[in-house]
C-alpha cells in the first residue's frame, strides 16, 4: 500500500514535471468584500505585465485573503508548503502583511510587497528577502506635510483613523509639516459619518485640513465636507483619490491636492504604454494600486532574466538592482529594500466625464524612509 | 467650546439617531413578531443604497432613486422571506443566525457581481445641497436637516400604523400570541411577509438617504447592523417606541462622546495622547451605555417582561 502510493505520487510528479513553470509565484490579495477594488487592481496590473512579457515560465497562483489575517496566514502556509511557490506577493493591508511576511521570508521565500509598507518591516524587522515595490507607509503623508509647507499653511487640522496605519500617517505628516496644529483627531476605523469632526474643523479656525481616510471613509468625509460649506484647502494621500473611488466621490473631490508616488500622466514611455494597455485590456483607467502591481511583476521578470530563482543570493542581487522600466520613471531600492522615489502632488481634475488626477510637481524628491537606519540586514 | 458647536453636535446626534431608527425599526419588528434574528438586515440597507445609486444614475433624479430603493429593498426582503426565512421561524436562533449570515455573504458577492468592486456614486440633489443658516448663526447642511424631518415623519407614520390600523392590531397580536391569531383566521404567512417587506423597505430607505452622504459600497450595511442591534437591545426587543428612544440615545452618545471625551482628557493630558485615549473611549461609549441600561433594566427600556 505504502509502496503503491509512493509509486503513484512519483508518477504524478513525473507527469507534472514537464508542465511545471520555472518560477512559481503565489499571490495573496483581497478579492472579495469591501476592500476588493484594491486587490483586483493589483492583480490586474500584475497579470498585465506577465502577459505582456509573453513568458510561459512564470506560473501565478492567485488566492483571496478576504482581508482577514488568519485567512492570509493559512493561504501563505499552503502556498509555501504544498504549492511550493518561490516568490510571494499581493498583500494589500499592513496588518495582513505583518502576519504573513516575517514567516514566509524566514522560510527562505522571497516576498515582493505591491502595497503594504508597515514601519516595522522597514526598520528593525527588515529582511533580506523582503522587497517593497510600493512605498513605506509614511511616505505619501510626508509628501503631504512638505506640500503644506510649500503652500504656507500654518494652522492645519489633521485627522486619521485610530489604528496603526492612521498613527503612522499623522506621524509621517508631522515629520515634515512645520506649522502649528489646530486639531488632531483619531476617528473610528470604518467610520462613515464625519459630522462631528467637520463641526470641530469649522470651530477650530484652521487654515487647511489634512486627512488620511482610505477607501469608503474618504468618500464619506469628502462628500460631507463639501456639503458643509467650509471653504478650506484639503490635502490627503492618494488613497482617497485613486481612480477606483474618485467617481464615487464626484465633484466634491475637484481641485483637491493629494500626494502619490505615481500618476497616470507621469511623463515616461513605460507609464504611457502601461496606461494605454491597461485601459485597453480592462476597460477602465488604472489606479496607483494597478501601477504598483505592474511594477512588481516587471521587477520580478527583470530578476528572472538575470538569475535563477533557486540561486537565492544571485536572485536577491538581481532584485536589488531593480533594472526594469518602472511606471514611476526612476526607481531604485534603498538599503532596507524600500523604494527611493519622488512623491508627487496631484490635483483632481475632470477629463471629459471622468474624474482623474493631474501631476502638479514633486513634493519630495528621491525620498527614502525614516526607518532605513534601523535596518540591519 | 462654543454653544454653537454644542448645538451643532446635538443636531448631528439627532440626525444619526433618526437614521439608525429606520434600520432598527425593521429589525425589532421582525424579531418581535416572527422571533427571527435577521443578520441580513444590513444587506437590505445596502440593496437600498445600490438601487438608489443605479436608478438615479439612470434617470438623473434622486427622488426616483429613493422610490427605487424602497421598492428594491422591499422586493428583496419579500423574496428572502418567502424562499429562505419562512423555513427558519420554528428553528432555534443559532440556525437563524447561520442562515442569515449566509445571506449576508450571498448579497455581498451578488452585489459585487452585478455592480463591480468599486464604490458607486450617489449624490444629494442640488435642491438640498449646501448649508443653511439656522437661528443663532449656526451653519448646518440642509440635507441633514431634511434627513431629520424625513426620519421623524416615518416614525410618526409607523406609530400610526401600529397603533391605529387593522394591520397594526394584527402585528401587535402577532407579537403576543402567534398561535392564537392564526387560530382566529388571520393569514399569518401574509402578515409575516408584509412585516418583513416593511422592515426591509425602511432599511433600504435609510441606505439610500445615508448613501448620498457616504460611500455606496459592498459591506456598507454591516457596521450599521451592529449599531442597530445595540439600539434594539437598549430599547427592548420588539418595541417600536424603544427603538426610537434607543436610536436617539445611541446617536447622541456616539456623536457627543466622540467630541467631548477627547476634550475632557485634554484637560489633564497632552493633546496627542488625549485624542487617542478619548477616541478609544468614545468608540466604547455606546456599549457602556448598553451595559448600563441592561444592568438597570435587563429587558431593555421598553422590553416586555422576561
Amino acid at each position: 500500500m505504502k509502496f503503491k502510493s509512493l509509486a503513484l505520487s512519483c508518477a504524478i510528479a513525473a507527469l507534472a514535471a514537464p508542465a511545471m513553470a520555472e518560477v512559481k509565484v503565489g499571490m495573496i490579495t483581497t478579492l472579495s468584500g469591501g476592500g476588493a477594488g484594491l486587490g483586483i487592481d493589483v492583480r490586474d496590473g500584475f497579470m498585465l505585465a506577465i502577459e505582456q512579457s509573453g513568458r510561459d515560465d512564470i506560473e501565478v497562483v492567485i488566492e483571496d485573503d478576504q482581508r482577514k489575517p488568519d485567512v492570509a496566514v493559512q493561504l501563505a502556509d499552503k502556498m509555501v508548503q504544498s504549492e511550493k511557490v518561490d516568490v510571494l506577493t499581493g498583500i494589500i493591508w499592513s496588518n495582513l502583511a505583518m502576519a504573513v511576511v516575517p514567516s514566509v521570508t524566514a522560510q527562505g521565500k522571497f516576498y515582493l510587497s505591491p502595497n503594504a509598507g508597515p514601519s516595522q518591516l522597514a526598520g528593525r524587522g527588515c529582511h533580506q528577502n523582503y522587497f517593497n515595490v510600493a512605498w513605506q507607509n509614511d511616505n505619501l503623508h510626508e509628501g503631504a506635510g512638505a506640500h503644506a509647507n510649500a503652500k504656507g499653511y500654518s494652522k492645519t487640522f489633521i485627522l486619521a483613523p485610530n489604528y496603526p496605519a492612521g498613527k503612522d500617517a499623522l506621524t509621517g505628516y508631522k515629520r515634515f509639516y512645520e506649522g502649528d496644529l489646530t486639531g488632531e483627531l483619531y476617528t473610528k476605523l470604518g467610520q462613515t459619518d464625519y459630522a462631528a469632526e467637520i463641526a470641530q474643523i469649522r470651530a477650530s479656525g484652521a487654515d487647511s485640513v489634512f486627512f488620511f481616510l482610505p477607501g469608503g471613509m474618504g468618500i464619506s468625509f469628502l462628500k460631507q465636507f463639501a456639503d458643509s460649506g467650509i471653504d478650506l484647502p484639503v490635502v490627503g494621500p492618494a488613497f482617497s483619490f485613486d481612480q477606483g473611488i474618485l467617481q464615487a466621490v464626484g465633484d466634491a473631490a475637484l481641485g483637491v491636492a493629494n500626494t502619490s508616488q505615481w500618476s497616470k500622466d507621469l511623463d515616461n514611455p513605460a507609464n504611457a504604454a502601461f496606461v494605454a494597455s491597461f485601459e485597453q485590456e480592462y476597460g477602465r483607467l488604472p489606479s496607483l494600486y494597478a501601477s504598483q502591481g505592474f511594477d512588481t511583476a516587471n521587477l520580478l521578470i527583470s530578476a528572472i532574466d538575470k538569475a535563477d530563482v533557486s540561486d537565492a543570493d544571485g536572485f536577491r542581487e538581481a532584485l536589488r538592482a531593480a533594472e526594469f522600466d518602472s511606471t514611476r520613471g526612476e526607481f531604485k531600492f534603498g538599503p532596507n529594500h524600500h523604494p527611493i522615489q519622488n512623491i508627487y502632488v496631484r490635483e483632481v481634475i475632470r477629463e471629459g466625464d471622468v474624474l482623474t488626477n493631474k501631476v502638479l510637481g514633486a513634493a519630495l524628491e528621491a525620498r527614502g524612509d525614516a526607518y532605513a537606519a534601523d535596518c540591519k540586514m | 467650546m462654543s454653544a454653537i458647536l454644542v448645538i451643532e453636535q446635538l443636531l448631528n446626534g439627532l440626525q444619526s439617531g433618526i437614521m439608525l431608527f429606520l434600520m432598527a425599526a425593521g429589525l425589532t419588528l421582525v424579531f418581535g413578531v416572527m422571533g427571527l434574528i435577521n443578520l441580513a438586515h444590513g444587506s437590505l440597507y445596502m440593496v437600498g443604497a445600490f438601487a438608489a445609486a443605479a436608478a438615479s444614475a439612470a434617470t438623473g433624479s434622486f427622488f426616483l432613486g429613493l422610490v427605487a430603493a424602497l421598492i428594491g429593498a422591499a422586493a428583496a426582503g419579500a423574496i428572502i422571506e418567502l424562499t429562505v426565512l419562512r423555513r427558519l421561524y420554528a428553528r432555534d436562533h443559532l440556525d437563524q443566525v447561520l442562515a442569515t449570515f449566509a445571506l449576508i455573504l450571498i448579497f455581498s458577492e451578488g452585489t459585487r457581481w452585478v455592480f463591480g468592486s468599486f464604490p458607486l456614486f450617489l449624490d444629494i440633489p442640488d435642491l438640498l445641497s449646501g448649508p443653511v443658516t439656522l437661528p443663532g448663526g449656526i451653519q448646518y447642511p440642509l440635507y441633514r436637516l431634511t434627513l431629520i424631518l424625513i426620519g421623524l415623519a416615518v416614525a410618526a407614520g409607523l406609530f400610526w400604523l401600529i397603533a391605529r390600523t387593522r394591520v397594526g392590531i394584527r402585528i401587535r397580536a402577532g407579537e403576543n400570541d402567534r398561535e392564537m391569531i392564526a387560530a382566529l383566521g388571520v393569514d399569518i404567512d401574509r402578515l409575516y411577509t408584509f412585516v418583513f417587506a416593511l422592515g426591509a423597505a425602511l432599511a433600504g430607505l435609510a441606505g439610500a438617504l445615508v448613501g448620498a452622504i457616504q460611500s455606496v459600497q459592498v459591506g456598507m450595511g454591516e457596521p450599521v447592523l451592529i449599531l442597530a442591534f445595540v439600539v434594539i437591545v437598549i430599547g427592548g426587543i420588539g418595541s417600536i417606541k424603544g427603538a426610537l428612544i434607543g436610536a436617539l440615545l445611541v446617536g447622541l452618545t456616539d456623536t457627543l462622546g466622540s467630541i467631548f471625551l477627547p476634550q475632557l482628557f485634554r484637560l489633564f493630558m497632552d493633546p496627542a495622547a488625549a485624542s487617542q485615549i478619548g477616541a478609544s473611549l468614545a468608540s466604547m461609549a455606546i456599549y457602556v451605555l448598553m451595559a448600563a441600561v441592561l444592568i438597570w433594566k435587563p429587558t431593555g427600556l421598553f422590553g416586555a417582561k422576561a
